[in-house]
This record gives structure tokens, sequence and C-alpha cells, in this order.
């Protein structure tokens, strides 16, 4: 006497009522013969063979299976088309315990959705992806996708695809093996009850390469659709077995489960009282005394040259040993295609009082690294400005008389010094030495924390050393 | 609090990460290159992920999916790529996601140039994107913003499940200032709604489709219901030396910055000058530029633009006195000197 | 009507039920019955399909039915065991 067991029902995992959808809540929103519903029941019953339900975020496209968190009862994200690859990618790397499953068709997938699935791939994101290949745009009302077959005839194929206008059917499972990345591809077929349980072994062993932490899978499904097909379902079905597999083969396209290691898990997070020293907040003040009472002063400094000349860094210098200094300060760099090559500035402002604009306009000191950049900017120095000018002598026609003008070959002293890179900072000295603009002591101590490396921080000393012996030398003194 | 100067792109990420901010995803882009290598570099040590998208319009879903897992998450661009997440950013507002999309604005149209503008506005303030949406906008004018006005961003994001965007230009991203960093580390923290792939969230859905027109209707009507507390509660802006003023000025970003020295320059001169700074753009201090346009004589508006924020000025003025307006644009900006004498131009 | 299928034949080695509220009449499982129970109805069901019936003959149980349904819940399938 034998006992009468149910061996195949609706899988836990699918909601008993579609409580989600608005009506008809006892049935899919799928037509007859519909492949869709096959695909969801096998990715379903493999949930529940793996014990993995609470742990399944599914990722639903836009395309007629937009709804399938309808169905599953798993933490569901509905994405833009095409996006899903790029949604699966965060939400699996912000929970790597976590098994994510793309659900996308041809147009989702293979179409708007190509960059993403092949970057997807290639980076072999932890996640699976199922891929329901029907060979048409099924929600849209059965325009052509990227898989439809030449000579179909579709809404927007209706002289037949051909590849003069439309291109080749693309074969998705071969092209991503091709990739270095994915670890597991597999093309199945719901054409009969065969290769649908094929199908479900291969999106098991997808399934099982994302939980062993391999790396990067994908199940394409060739799929019916009867009703934009304009066949009836076991038509459908044979045109899946007959003409869709014959151009898209079934079967394994790429297996690298046993070559590839699983993932090492990322370390466990700092705790947030390492964060200032990771960030590198400045933890403990600077030891620059800050003079409480100090006249009013205002410099605005324009600094300019040609890419490599140093412009930025001295001004960062500057502004940095003024921010030790208690005064305000602010710093703004030229970043445009000239500083690759060509001509590179930097604003820079020193104040007493708060600095309300970075942007200098009319600078009151302007160290011109070379002629292009004097000529340049001569004419917006205030009255009563300074200008340093790298140089043997000021080109008699960029002469003003109601400014103080230096020149001195810095670049040349730099060379004597041994390194022409330290002509910015000879600069700085000359700059220091002229206006008596920050005490040494601080700008040495903002040179020490800015510039990296001993051996540059002592040419850098000496450079500094040079530049003010020069300015000193030339008697020029300016306040501004 | 020592100070430390840096670049107004670096403190934002800074910013960012002391509010819990352990995701971001982004694609190369001038001028908001810093914020992304400041990620890429601190993130991983902070047990965060930086990831270099393939392109914007990844980048944007892969926020929409690590604010989906319940992460504090980010990215950065400037106008081009913003414009690509255009469509992201509708799904986020949508499906009332989470994040904070820095624009660190450049030259436009089409490729234009990378020198700072601030003409994207209209993209950022205005939707962008498709369907019934606003997102919340700061807008920081100095590096110390930078940090704290993205802390207040992952705050406010959250508090009201909406995208929030920093909208900076060039200069503001580029530029070093001192800044403090008081802001206390949070800890990251997963909301309810969050769909993590355990078993007390799965339930949980996020989604942005409701097809039938009266469960849409529904939804809309709630953002909009939301856009409204924002707008009641999360106003922000900065009155100048507005007391008194006859000309009021009105900028945002680095404008508000070149104005404070032009309203120096005309108070100098005995001119009542003032200056009202927006520091949200949506949502707008109109309710506080109307009550200005009762005592002044007229408003200045100045933007690197042609033109956009001007017209919520003008909306919110109302007629009552004239808004002039003054823009640079190209990566141009207009100097203290010159809009003091284009405003005598109007006068 | 399970009940009638077991008075009936009492040593049957499968059986399938149909949901006659979740069936879309599609016909795949008559196509894939391997013995030939299966037939959609001449009668419809409240939403306007044939559905699918084995009229309460037994099966062997081998769920192919199963498998190309397209709907999750339409087909249940019991097998003797012994």
């Amino acid at each position: 006497m034998s006992e009468l067991k149910v061996i195949h029902e609706k899988a836990e995992c699918l909601y008993g009522n579609y409580d989600r959808k608005g009506e008809l809540q006892h049935q899919t929103h799928y037509c007859p013969g519909c492949g869709h519903g096959v695909a969801h029941k096998l990715l379903a019953e493999v949930i529940d063979e793996l014990g993995i339900r609470d742990r399944v975020i599914l990722v639903s496209p836009v395309g007629c299976s937009v709804f399938a968190y309808y169905y599953f009862d798993v933490g569901n994200v509905q994405v833009a088309h095409g996006r899903a690859p790029a949604v699966a990618t965060a939400l699996k790397r912000s929970h790597p315990e976590s098994i994510v499953i793309t659900y996308q068709g041809d147009g989702d997938l293979a179409a708007i959705g190509s960059a993403e699935i092949m970057h997807a791939a290639n980076r072999s994101e932890c996640y699976t992806a199922l891929f329901v290949n029907n060979a048409i745009y099924g929600m849209t009302g059965g325009q052509c996708a990227p898989t439809s077959l030449l000579g179909d005839k579709t809404t927007t194929t209706p002289f037949g695809r051909t590849t003069a206008n439309d291109g080749y059917p693309l074969k998705v499972s071969e092209l991503l093996s091709a990739l270095d990345g994915p670890v597991f591809i597999e093309r199945g077929g719901l054409g009969n009850a065969k290769q649908i349980l094929q199908t479900k072994r291969a999106i098991k062993r997808a399934l099982e390469t994302q939980m062993k932490g391999l790396g990067f899978s994908l199940v394409e499904m060739l799929s019916p659709c009867p009703t934009i097909w304009k066949m009836d379902p076991v038509d459908a079905q044979r045109h899946v077995r007959e003409v869709l597999a014959p151009i898209y083969p079934i079967g394994n396209k790429l297996d690298r489960t046993k070559d590839r290691a699983p993932r090492a898990a990322a370390p466990p997070p700092p705790p947030l009282s390492e964060l200032p020293r990771i960030l590198k907040l400045p933890v403990a003040p600077t030891d620059a005394p800050v003079e409480l009472v100090k006249p009013d002063s205002e410099y605005r400094i324009k600094i300019a040259g040609f890419g490599g000349q140093g412009v930025l860094l001295l001004g960062q210098l500057i502004a940095e040993a003024g921010m030790d200094d208690g005064l305000d300060v602010s710093w703004l760099p030229s970043y445009g295609p000239e500083m690759r090559s060509g001509t590179s500035n930097c604003h820079v402002r020193l104040s007493t009082k708060h600095v309300d604009s970075p942007l200098v306009s009319r600078p009151n000191v302007l160290i011109a690294l070379n002629e292009p950049s004097l000529r340049k900017f001569i004419a917006t120095v205030d009255t009563g400005g300074l200008v340093l000018y790298n140089g043997d002598s000021i080109p008699t026609d960029c002469i003003r008389t109601d400014i103080t003008m230096q020149a001195l070959p810095f670049a040349s002293i730099a060379d004597e010094l041994g390194s022409p890179k330290v002509a910015n900072i000879v600069v700085l000295g000359a700059f220091l030495a002229a206006t008596n603009a920050l005490p040494l002591a601080v700008v040495d101590r903002a040179m020490a924390r800015v510039v990296k490396g001993e051996k540059w921080l002592e040419i850098d000393r000496r450079a500094m050393a040079r530049g003010i012996a020069e300015m000193q030398s030339t008697e020029v003194k300016v306040h501004v | 609090m020592p100070k430390q100067l840096i670049k107004g792109n670096e403190a934002l990420m800074k910013g960012a990460i002391l509010a819990g901010c352990r995701g971001f995803y982004g694609y190369p882009i001038t001028p908001a290159n810093e914020i992304t290598e400041a990620a890429a570099y601190y993130l991983p040590q902070v047990g965060g992920t930086f990831l270099q998208a393939e392109s914007e319009v990844a980048a944007i879903n892969m926020v929409y999916g690590a604010s989906s897992a319940g992460v504090r998450c980010m990215t950065a661009s400037s106008g081009p790529g913003i414009s690509l997440m255009a469509e992201g950013i509708s799904y986020l507002a949508g499906s009332e996601l989470p994040c904070v999309i820095a624009d660190i604005t450049r030259g436009g149209p089409g490729l234009g140039n990378i020198a700072p503008e601030q003409s994207d506005y209209f993209q950022v303030v205005k939707g962008g994107g498709h369907g019934c949406y606003r997102t919340l906008v700061l807008a920081p004018a100095c590096a110390q913003e930078m940090a704290d006005l993205t802390y207040l961003a992952f705050d406010l994001a959250d508090q009201y499940r909406t995208p929030a965007v920093i909208l900076a230009d060039g200069f503001i991203g580029q530029m070093m200032e001192p800044v403090e960093f008081t802001l206390a580390a949070r800890a990251p923290r997963l909301p309810e709604w969050a769909v993590d792939g355990t078993a007390s969230t799965r339930r949980n859905l996020i989604s942005s489709i409701y097809l039938q027109p009266d469960d849409l209707e529904k939804h809309i009507r709630m953002l909009e219901a939301k856009y409204a507390r924002m707008a009641h509660n999360e106003t922000r802006w900065e009155n100048y030396k507005t007391d008194d003023a006859e000309i009021v000025f009105v900028g945002y970003g680095i404008s508000s910055r070149i104005l404070k020295s032009v309203v120096e320059m005309m108070r100098a001169r005995d001119i009542r000058a003032g200056l009202l700074r927006p520091i949200t753009l949506f949502p707008f201090p109109s309710d506080e530029l109307r009550r200005l346009a009762g005592q002044a004589e007229r408003f200045f508006v100045v933007e690197l633009s042609t033109g956009q924020m001007v017209e919520d000025v003008r909306l919110a003025v109302e007629g009552r006195c004239p808004v002039e307006f003054y823009g640079r644009c190209g990566g141009n900006a207009p100097s203290a000197e010159e809009i003091f004498e284009e405003v005598f131009a109007h006068v | 009507m399970f009940a009638t299928a077991i008075e009936e034949e009492i040593d049957i080695k499968g059986y399938v039920e149909i949901n006659t509220d979740e069936c879309k009449g599609c016909g795949l499982c008559v196509e894939a019955c391997t013995t030939k129970v299966l037939s959609l109805s001449p009668c419809l069901n409240r939403y306007g399909y044939h559905t699918a019936t084995n009229s309460d003959k037994p099966c062997n149980g081998c769920g192919l039915c199963f498998y190309v349904c397209p709907e999750p819940g339409a087909i249940k399938v019991f097998k003797a065991v012994n």
C-alpha cells in the first residue's frame, strides 16, 4: 500500500496570495504560456532548496517582469531600465552576506543596460543575473530587441530585421564568457520540460557560485512570448526549441567555479574614535604662536607662471603659514587645461579681517614667474603694490612707476642651489623679505608640514634663506 | 580646535565620512575629482565602499542600490555627469531613497569647459529628471560649508528620505581655505525600510512604480506634502547687512563671496547695500526675499550664468521692486569692481 | 476529486491537482503530460479560460506538467511513496 505525497507545489518563497498586485491576486500578471512564470517558478524552487530566502534581495527590472516583487517573498528592489547590474553591485557590496539576484529581459540587459552588465561581469560582482531572452520587447508591444533574429518582423522592423539596418542578434552569454571576470555562465531554454529542468540546475549552480563568494554568475533563458510572437503557447515553446536554440545554442558557456577562490571578507571597520586619525584631521593645536593683536594687513596675491614652476605650491605655502599665523586665508588655483601645459596661476589672500572673495582681481602682490604672466597681469596690480619677477630685469614696456617692481633671476638662483624645482621657494623667501607678511618661523613650520621628505625640506630651507638674502641685498621693503 | 587648510572638495568628503557616509560611487570629471579621489583614499580605511563606475549612469544607480541597502552613500560629479544622472535622481526621489549628490559645476552647455559656472541651477534645483519631484539643494560658499553642509545634507536626506544635492561651483570645490572639523563622527545606522538581505527586512520593497493613476497620484501628493514640509522647516539663508539695505544683492556660492566685497565697497561710499545669500536653493528663501522687497529699492542678482536663480528671485519678489541681473559665464567670474560699476549703470 | 480518484484506483502512482482559478489554459501541461491524462476543459472558468483538467484520472506523477506550467501555483503534483 503506497501513500500519495505532494512532490511539487508552489514554492514557499512565493507569496500565497499576491497582495501587492491590484487585482486578480491569485494569479500572475503574465500571459498564458509566458516564460516568465516558469522562470519565476524555477528561481523560487532553487531559493527554497538552498534555504536562502531570508538572505535574498531580488532586483526587478523594467519590462514584463517589472512586477517580480509581486510574487517573491524576499527583499525586493525595483530599478530603472537596464540598471539592475549597477544596483546589484552596490547592494551586494553593501551587504556581502546577502544573496543578490537580478532578473532582466533582453531589452533591459542586452540593449539599454549593455554597459552595466558588461562591467558588472568584468568586475565579477558576486551576484547572480537571470537573463530572460525572448528576442522581442514584450511589455512595450513587440519592438525589435538586440536578440531578435534576422528576418524577424517586429513593430520596429516591419519588413524584417536586417543586418544592414539593425546588425546581428546579440549573443550575450558568449560575449560575457569572453571576459576574464565572470565565473559561471550558462544558457538554458524554456522550450520543453527537459530544457526547463536543465535550466533549473543551471540556476542552482549559479546561486551556489554566489553563495561560495566566487564571483559573477549568469543564466540566460530562451523564453517563449506567445502573445507578442502571435503564436499559441505550444507553438511558442516549439519556436524556442527549433528556431531560437539553433541561433543561441543551449549549454554551459563558462565554468570557473573550480579555478576561482572565494573573495576575502573585508576587515571589520575601525572604531569611530579612529576616524580623526584616518581622515588626517588636525588633532592637536599647532605650536605656532598666534599674535592676538596684529596691525591690519591685507595681501591679495596673484602668482603666475608656467606649469611645473611650483606656482600652486608657493601659494599653498603662503596660505598655510598665514593660517598658522592666525590670519584668514584663501587659496584658489587655476585648474583648467592650462595647468596641464602652459600657464598656471593661483590667487592667495591673507587678511587680518575676514576674507570675502577668494578671487584676486586687483592684486597688491604679483609674483610673475615668466614674462607672459607679467604681461598678462601687470595692469591689474593695485597702486602701491609689489611685483616680483623671475628675470634679470623688468621688460621696459612693463615698468610702472606707481608700484614697486623687483626682478630677480629666481630660476638661476635655484639652479645654483642644485635644483631648478626650488625656484618657487627662493621666491617665497624674497616675498617674505620684501613684505614681512609672515614670521619666518611660522613659514618654516608650515613648510615642514607641507613638504614631503627631509632631503627636500633641507634644500627648501636653503632656498628660502637665499631668497631672503637676495631680496635684502636689493634693499626693497614694501608694506601694503 | 585647530584648522586645516584644505580644498573644498576634500573637505566635502571628510564631512561626508564623519556624517557616516560609507558608500561612494562615482565617475571622474573635472572639477569634482578631488571628492572622488578622497573617497577612494579614505572610504576603504573606514570600512566603506568606493567604486569607480563605468559611467555616471551606473554611478547614480549604484547609489540607488547602496541607499536601498540602507547605507549612507553619495556620488559627485559636474554638469555633464549630472545630466546623465538625471534619470537615476528621479528614481531615487520616486523611491524615496536618501543620498547626497555633489555637483561641482563647470561651464556648459555641451562639453563647455572645466572652469567654474553656476549654470546647473535649473537642472539641479528644478529637477532635471522626469516627474513631479524635488531634491533638497544646499549651496556652500566656502570650504568650511563644504564639510558642514554635506554633513547636514546626509541628516536631511535621511530625515526626509530624499536625495540631497550639494551645488557648488568649481571655485568653491577647488579653493583651499582653513576648515575646522568640529563634526562628531556618526556611526552608520540601518533604516528600518532598508533591504539588506535579512529576515527582518524581507518584506521591504523599494520601488517607484504605481501602475494605477489613483495610486500614483496619492504617492505624488505624499511627495508634494513632504516638499512642503521641507520648505517650512529647512529653508536656510544668510542675511549680510540687509537690515537697512536699499540695494539687496542676491547670490549663492562664489557669487555671494564676491558680492560681500561689493557690499563693503558700497558701504564705504555710504550706499546702504546688503546681501541675501540663499543657503538652500530648494527650498528657496522666497519669504525672506518677499519681506526684503518691502524695504529695498531694488534687487541685484549675480550669478555665473546668463540668469537662472534670478527667475526664482523675481517669482518671490512678485514685482514689488525691480530685480536687476548681472552674470558672467564661460568660466569668467565678475570682479567686485565690475559689479560695482554695473550697479551704477543700472541706478 | 482527489478522494474519488483514490477510491477508484487504489494502486495509483501519481496524481495532479489543477487550481482552476489560477490556470490560464495555455495547454503546455497537456503537451508535456507523459500519461496523456491532461486536457483542456471544454468549459470556461470564471475568467474565461478553458482550464486544464485531468478528469479525475491518476497519472505516473512525473511532474513535468508542473515545470512547464507558467503559473507558480496552478498545479500540485502527488506521487506514491512506499
